[in-house]
């Protein structure tokens, strides 16, 4: 259904493209003007969103603002795009944290200028594309597509390493979907349709074929999460890319692998789910532990986020594979949190690079008193990825290990003590920024400046809103999340009968 | 005594009458004229209007076949017809424009492309084995001696005398396959073949058609019966390798899918070739790939992976079905387009800042010389970059679709290890693609990189292509549609 009596989300895709032709016709040397058309557009696409949100219908499980026109007919592929319970909150967590990326990147980027905008309007076209899509082969393309912004990103605008890091960035993605192109056509001829809404109500699909389309699909979006062993694109990326790259990448891309299991995985091959779950569970486990002790060792406070991101990524795929309602709904929101937490860390970490260009903690020390304003921002964001009680981090993180304690105990622990190591490295990197002796080398670090601000200000004001009042997202996933949750049930149930 | 003119029907062959009479037209005109860049233009103008009769044909009634029965004008030749004419066209603007600037502009090229061209078309119309052998030799003649067009250079050379050494060996090959055919069945006639073999079993005609398939295989580049291809590939000027990298191999495509599913029609006789087709794909794709993989130079590079390319397109035919073969149709016209610009580019920037013919000027075609290309010249390096992306199957682009089409064949007709051997190569070719990408793009300029000079028909032509490549990829709704019209019958 669309309650909007127009294609919101298809207006929502194109415009970013529509700002990247302007921008692409605007001479090379006014940069003030392609700065301002860029941010503008991400802006406009920012609040042409959030009717998504006050026009979402509470208590509706399926996709709404649907849109289905035919694509390429003869293939029967469709151009069929909603949102539903869960999509809803990415999407809009996407057009927040483009904007923010763009006023991030104001002064950061000073090559190349037009390009840069140009790719970062086509990035947040290719990522809202992936998370509204409804067909197999739209969904793929978009996938794809998300690829090259990205990957041009941390290539031409990254520090010293950054084309090993794109390449190996560039690699592991494509080399990791490659399988679940094969599957994605396995079941689309199975099904007779790539239409996912379709399929979900059509596909039976034996077991052994589920186990196996399964892993081609997890193969793919394991990479993306990251999930440990598969991560280590994840650092080499982060520490390489420019700020406002980490920012997208860690706020939006690393969601579109979680997301994935939600929306195809897990929903087509409830079978493989069950059989590849547990492995993947533990897999989850062993992430937040590792990254959690390598995070502790990290000298460059940027690879320490890095890291932080692979352990909390953790917490959602244990969410979601708790398989119950509570571990999902926590998963959901969990994502959302990540995504405001951990963009606002390298934003704030951006900040520091930009004037002093190190990212080592051994170069800070003691700025707290210089710069009030940023030692405040850096903390909340730090105390909202820990996981504080009243910062919405607590409320991600707590769903989940409920949900996960519920179904295994054992994980529960495992994961707990994770939590216990998040604030031990994070307090440790604040501790080392912030506090202890003056470093004199940071006599000039100004304090951020008001551009600065508006761009972290929103994310830390969501710090607090979702913390307190977690039922705004909360009522608006649980009906989707349900639904998914008993309908894997159910077939998971139907198949343990039939044997 | 009465003298019986045979009904020839040249009316459903014009698109071709019209390619060899301006070939003709140009072989002679260039005794008179000077200006041989105006022979490129009537060549052009030949070419486009071949393509404006052949698609005023397509909305035509049917047509009788023509040469007594031995070739057709139904819509698998059209399309091809499209392919090649679209590869000439492009061929024609791109040669415009890097001829005169290595010194090799000369009016009977635009001749011998133009004759190449016409046998192509044979191929694809032919129903007969002795014309499919005609237009096989017509084509293969007039690309030997463009091979070797530049006689200055020794690579050229060597191409040319490469080519036509393998090439007569393939044809040979392809003509004891025949003589085998016709033995076992009494017929060249593709149809009448496969009407003879029906319920399958006859050695004779196994062993005529294993030799074809080598002779073919030759032709289209497959492994392992491709080693002529890296070096005349890169030995020939490179608006030849354009050329033929594309037009041969569709042509070698048209004629092999056409004896396959006529003759040996599935699903009786394709236990006959399948497996064996299926092997080739595999073997093609992955050393074409791994052997990119290695490379230093562009030129030789793309010349790798058009063998990779030849896999892919296997694939399609080892699915033997309806599917199989329009998602082939699709590739190659994608491949057409594709793989010409990323040839244009390397032209473009071969031997810039060389002065005249001076054959040791430097080629400018290893991978080093496109560092910083995009900053060198923006419009260039995108073209390429979209010409690569495409040639990885990355989507919104029409090498995407056309990778999806052939995959989605191959899992249809059981072949999902085929399908997954696929994906799995396009993951090798990525990094040696991403390779030259990353070299234009995040790479800096080196110092002594000359200005470059683009001539507008280049910039035609690149322009063509790129915009082919983009749209088909967004909307390949009307191109899937008509190779869904162009099957056989």
């Amino acid at each position: 259904m669309n309650q909007l009596g127009f294609p919101i989300l298809s207006t929502l895709l194109v415009l970013p493209v529509i700002g990247a032709l302007i921008v692409l016709f605007i001479p090379n040397k006014q940069e003030k003007l392609i700065k301002s058309v860029t941010f503008a557009t991400t802006l406009a696409t920012l609040l042409l969103s959030l009717p998504l949100y006050f026009s979402f219908v509470t208590g509706e499980a399926g996709f709404q603002f649907e849109e289905n026109i035919p694509w390429i007919p003869g293939l029967g592929i469709n151009y069929h795009l909603g949102i539903d319970g869960i999509s809803l909150f990415i999407v809009l967590l996407t057009t927040l944290l483009s904007a923010i990326a763009v006023l991030s990147s104001w002064t950061a980027i000073k090559d190349r200028v037009k390009a840069y905008m140009v790719l970062m309007l086509l990035m947040e076209t290719a990522m809202l594309g992936v998370f509204v899509s409804l067909d197999l082969f739209l969904f793929y393309a978009f996938w794809e597509a998300s690829l090259i912004p990205m990957a041009f990103l941390i290539g031409v605008w990254g520090s010293d390493k950054r084309i090993y890091a794109a390449v190996k960035f560039f690699m592991y993605t494509f080399v990791g979907s490659a399988l679940m192109l094969v599957a994605a056509i396995y079941v689309y001829l199975q099904g007779g349709t790539s239409d996912l809404p379709a399929l979900l109500d059509a596909l039976s699909l034996s077991t052994n074929a589920q186990i196996w389309l399964f892993f081609a699909f997890a193969l793919a979006f394991a990479i993306k999460v990251p999930l440990f062993p598969l991560h280590t694109w994840l650092p080499a990326a982060h520490v390489q890319a420019p700020t406002a790259g980490s920012v997208i990448l860690a706020g939006v891309l690393l969601k579109m692998g979680t997301y994935g299991y939600l929306r195809f995985a897990n929903p087509l091959f409830p079978q493989g789910m069950a059989f590849w779950g547990p492995l993947l569970s533990v897999l989850a486990i062993i992430g937040i532990i590792y990254a959690a002790l390598v995070a502790l060792v990290q000298e460059d406070v940027k690879s320490l986020v890095a890291y932080s991101s692979v352990a909390h990524m953790g917490y959602i795929m244990l969410g979601i594979f708790s398989g119950g309602l509570q571990g999902t709904s926590g998963a959901v929101m969990q994502m959302v949190n990540h995504g405001l937490s951990t963009g606002a860390l390298f934003m704030l970490v951006g900040v520091l690079y930009e004037q002093r260009h190190t990212r080592l903690m051994s170069e800070y020390g003691g700025i707290f008193a210089k710069v009030p304003v940023f030692g405040a921002f850096f903390l909340i964001s730090v105390l909202a990825s820990v996981g504080l009680p009243g910062l919405n981090g607590f409320v991600g993180e707590f769903v989940i290990l409920i949900g996960t304690f519920k179904v295994n105990a054992a994980y529960a622990a495992f994961a707990t003590f994770g939590i216990i190591l998040a604030a031990w490295y994070l307090l440790t990197a604040v501790r080392r920024v912030m506090f202890g002796p003056f470093n004199p080398a940071n006599e000039n670090l100004k304090d951020m400046n008001a551009r600065e601000i508006i761009a972290a200000l929103p994310l830390v004001i969501f710090f607090f809103v979702l913390g307190i009042f977690p039922n705004l997202i909360f009522d608006k996933v649980n009906p989707t999340t349900e639904a998914l949750v008993n309908a894997i049930d159910s077939a998971q149930t139907t198949a343990i009968v039939e044997r | 005594m009465d003298i019986q003119i045979p009904y020839l029907n040249f009316a459903a062959l014009l698109p071709l009458l019209i390619v060899v009479v301006t070939g003709i037209i140009v072989m002679i005109a260039d005794l008179f004229i000077a200006d041989k860049r105006s022979l490129g233009w009537v060549s052009l103008i030949g070419v486009l209007l071949a393509a404006a009769v052949g698609a005023m044909q397509q909305g035509m009634p049917g047509f009788d076949p023509a040469f007594q029965n031995m070739a057709v004008t139904d819509g698998y030749a059209h399309f091809f017809n499209l392919i090649f004419l679209s590869a000439a066209a492009l061929s024609i603007l791109v040669a415009l424009g890097y001829l005169g600037r290595v010194g090799l502009q000369k009016g009977e090229y635009y001749a011998l492309l133009l004759f190449s061209i016409a046998g192509m078309m044979m191929m694809a119309a032919a129903t007969d084995l002795i014309l499919i052998f005609l237009g096989l030799e017509t084509m293969s003649m007039a690309l030997y001696v463009m091979a070797a067009f530049n006689r200055n250079q020794r690579a050229s050379g060597e191409a040319g005398i490469k080519y036509f050494l393998m090439g007569s060996f393939a044809s040979a090959f392809f003509l004891y396959g025949a003589a085998l055919l016709y033995g076992a069945t009494g017929s060249a006639n593709l149809s009448v073949i496969g009407g003879v073999l029906g319920g399958g079993g006859n050695p004779i005609a196994l062993l005529g058609l294993g030799l074809l398939l080598i002779g073919f295989a030759f032709k289209i580049a497959a492994v392992p019966f491709h080693w002529w291809t890296p070096d005349v590939y890169t030995g020939s000027p490179t608006s030849v390798t354009a050329f033929m990298s594309v037009g041969a191999k569709a042509a070698g495509f048209a004629a092999l899918l056409r004896l396959l599913m006529v003759s040996f029609p599935p699903p009786t006789l394709a236990g006959d070739w399948q497996a064996a087709i299926a092997v080739l794909a595999v073997l093609t794709m992955t050393l074409g790939n791994i052997a990119a993989l290695a490379q230093k130079d562009v030129k030789r590079m793309l010349a790798y992976s058009s063998i990779a390319h030849a896999g892919y397109i296997l694939l399609g035919v080892a699915a033997g079905s309806a599917a199989g073969i329009s998602a082939a149709l699709f590739y190659l016209l994608a491949y057409t387009f594709m793989n010409i610009g990323a040839f244009a580019v390397i032209g473009a920037l071969e031997r810039q800042g060389a002065v005249g013919s001076n054959p040791s000027a430097t080629l400018r075609t290893g991978i080093k010389d496109y560092a910083g290309l995009a900053s060198r010249n923006v419009w260039l390096a995108l073209g390429m970059a979209i010409f690569l992306l495409s040639l990885t199957g990355f989507p919104p682009l029409a090498g995407f679709w056309g990778k999806l089409y052939l995959f989605r064949a191959a899992v249809q007709s059981n072949l999902t290890w085929l399908a997954v051997i696929g994906v799995l190569n396009s993951g090798i070719a990525a990094y040696y693609y991403l390779n030259v990408i990353v070299q234009m793009y995040m790479k800096p300029v080196s110092d002594e990189a000359p200005a470059i000079n683009l001539n507008l028909v280049t910039q035609v032509a690149l322009g063509v292509a790129a915009l082919f490549t983009v749209i088909v990829g967004l909307w390949p709704s009307p191109v899937i549609e008509m190779t869904l019209r162009s099957l056989f019958g």
